[in-house]
């Protein structure tokens, strides 16, 4: 095991960024606007790129830890986000004030098993999310946010 | 008690059985392609022998729980090196998974030594393992681990800190997860003996520069001192291992062989996890269809119902979970709608492939899940709702326990070969 040695100086700074975190504010992204796009991107330290599309603009953020798509309506809100990737994303980043709800909701379902998935749909707020070995995905959105034709099923 | 809620009627579904022997024949493309719903290839294992295990479907270690379709073994584990050692009853037996996890409150009183980092100070390397809904958290300790006669020395497991005696979970890791999973009632199971596919459970990901590891997005291995953690490049020779890989021999895959059951169910069913594939005179691949995986989704590919999904046979679920909105979900209790409840039981197949091109045609059954018996723990023909994420490009088909009932399924690890058979793999 003398590789481990190797491993000493990638420690510290890991530790450092840990905290640089936690005092990180927490933006919300779906429901949110066209800033909190840009704040997930900063947080999630990806790299962003936007695309317009006629009913809506994407914005697909890329990580070491995948792929994040936030779909932001004309009116300017995100109204759905889908990730995939080796590990999943920062989901109370991602879902903003929603996260709490999706905590809630999860937590009350009786489920003894492996957790592979997971499905909430409350009358606002829908999540499907699909754990596999090495395999991540998932998609939420905000029925009454979503534009007019509009189909969520559509949406990568 | 959610099973009471969710099973109100029982009501005798009659049903043909699944069963009939699997011929083979070559296709065109070079590959065989078999109809099969039980190729055991002969497999008895009534005969025992140190690579075979008793396996059974049963209640589990919480009583009253809603627990079903959860296959269980028995696992030993010692102090590396040592005879001081605990026998754990109900350890999950999970083919979607790599690696042993054990609750820390079930292996209370033995010491486990906690894997430490590189720089002297003691720091432990911990584990913040993402699920659909949660995380589990906890160290990552050392331990010779036994199943049956097979014996892995100085394995990297995971202890789930059910007990809150280790470092608090750090914030990235709640963060990025949601819920804490970290309860024996949460997987009912003492534990789960991920025998998959692969070698570790994460690999180069987790093998990556820590800083690489995108923090915001929270990691699985973390170093941690008296109160905080960091995420850690936790090299794969040090991650959690698969522990039949570590077997002196018969480490290049599991059969698991679980009997045939009626469409009405069965309280209980006891089968066998074998380990070892073509390394004895009695886990022989035999004629088998050998489904090549692609390694870096660690899927095959499932045909059904024109869709081409992502396969996964996954003793972890408790069903046959996929995507089709022509089959209506249950209703009436807090996740029912998970469980599907046609009318009628639906006769269906999807035709499982490899990369290889090998493909089987696999008949399966969708019952309607409140019409069966609540106080069954073995329950063939369920299903349920896949995590529909229509539009993504990659959706899957997850054959849990269900598919297993009157096969013999093999799996092959990653990096090893069975006869002609390279992992990973499945085949049945």
């Amino acid at each position: 095991m003398s590789y481990r040695i190797l491993r000493t100086a990638r420690a510290l700074p890991a530790l450092l960024l840990g905290f640089a975190w936690i005092a990180a504010p927490a933006w919300a992204s779906l429901g949110g606007d066209v800033g909190s796009v840009g704040a997930d991107n900063v947080q999630f330290k990806g790299q962003l790129v936007s695309t317009p599309m006629l009913q809506y603009d994407r914005h697909d953020i890329t990580t070491d830890s995948g792929t994040v798509h936030e779909y932001l309506s004309h009116a300017g809100k995100v109204f759905a986000v889908t990730w995939q990737g080796p590990r999943p994303p920062d989901l109370r980043q991602l879902f903003g004030s929603y996260f709490e709800p999706f905590q809630s909701a999860t937590a009350a379902q009786s489920r003894p098993g492996m957790h592979r998935q997971v499905s909430v749909a409350q009358p606002d707020f829908v999540v499907h999310a699909v754990a596999l070995l090495r395999t991540f995905q998932g998609k939420a959105y905000v029925p009454s946010l979503v534009p007019a034709g509009v189909a969520v099923a559509d949406l990568k | 008690m959610l099973r009471c809620l969710r099973w109100t009627t029982l009501l005798a579904v009659a049903v043909l059985t699944a069963c009939g022997g699997g011929g083979s024949t070559l296709s065109s493309g070079g590959g065989s392609t078999s109809s099969s719903s039980s190729s055991s290839g002969g497999n008895n294992f009534s005969a025992g022998g140190p690579n075979v295990v008793s396996m059974t479907v049963g209640p589990g270690p919480t009583a009253g729980s809603s627990t079903f379709n959860s296959p269980y073994v028995s696992v030993t584990v010692c102090i590396a090196g040592t005879s001081t050692c605990k026998i754990i009853t109900d350890v999950l037996v999970d083919t979607g998974s790599v690696g042993l996890r054990l609750f820390a409150s079930v292996i209370s009183g033995l010491a486990l030594p906690n894997q430490v980092d590189t720089t002297g100070n003691g720091n432990v390397i911990a584990e913040c393992l993402p699920f659909a809904d949660g995380y589990t958290w906890g160290p990552v300790a050392s331990a010779d681990v036994t199943v049956g006669g097979e014996k892995a020395s100085a394995v990297p497991v995971n202890v789930i800190d059910d007990t809150s005696s280790f470092v608090a979970v750090p914030s990235s890791c709640t963060s990025g997860n949601g819920t804490s999973l970290n309860s024996v009632d949460n997987f009912g199971a003492n534990g789960v003996l991920g025998v998959g596919i692969l070698q570790q459970d994460c690999g180069p990901y987790c093998a990556q520069a820590a800083v690489q590891q995108t923090n915001t997005q929270g990691a699985t291995y973390y170093t941690c001192g008296n109160n905080t953690c960091a995420i850690y490049q936790e090299l794969i020779g040090s991650q959690v291992t698969n522990p039949v890989a570590l077997f002196p021999t018969d480490n290049n895959g599991v059969i698991l062989q679980l009997p045939a059951i009626p469409a009405t169910g069965a309280s209980t069913a006891t089968g066998y996890l074998v380990f070892g594939i073509d390394t004895e005179s009695n886990n022989a691949l035999g004629s088998a269809t050998v489904l090549t995986i692609d390694p870096s989704s660690g899927t095959i590919i499932t045909l059904f119902n024109g869709q081409t999904l992502m396969g996964v046979l996954d003793s972890g679920s408790n069903g046959l979970f996929f995507a089709d909105s022509a089959i209506p979900n249950c209703t009436g209790s807090t996740n029912a709608e998970e469980f599907f409840c046609p009318t009628s039981t639906l006769m269906l197949s999807a035709t499982n492939q490899g990369e290889n091109g090998n493909s089987v045609l696999t008949p399966f059954q969708i019952a309607n899940e409140n019409s069966l018996n609540g106080s069954f723990f073995a329950l063939d023909d369920v299903g349920g709702s896949t995590a529909t994420i229509t539009g993504l490009s990659d959706q899957f088909f997850d054959f849990g326990v269900p598919f297993f009932y009157g096969r013999t399924v093999f799996t092959g690890i990653e990096g090893t070969t069975a006869g002609s058979a390279a992992g990973p793999y499945y085949a049945y």
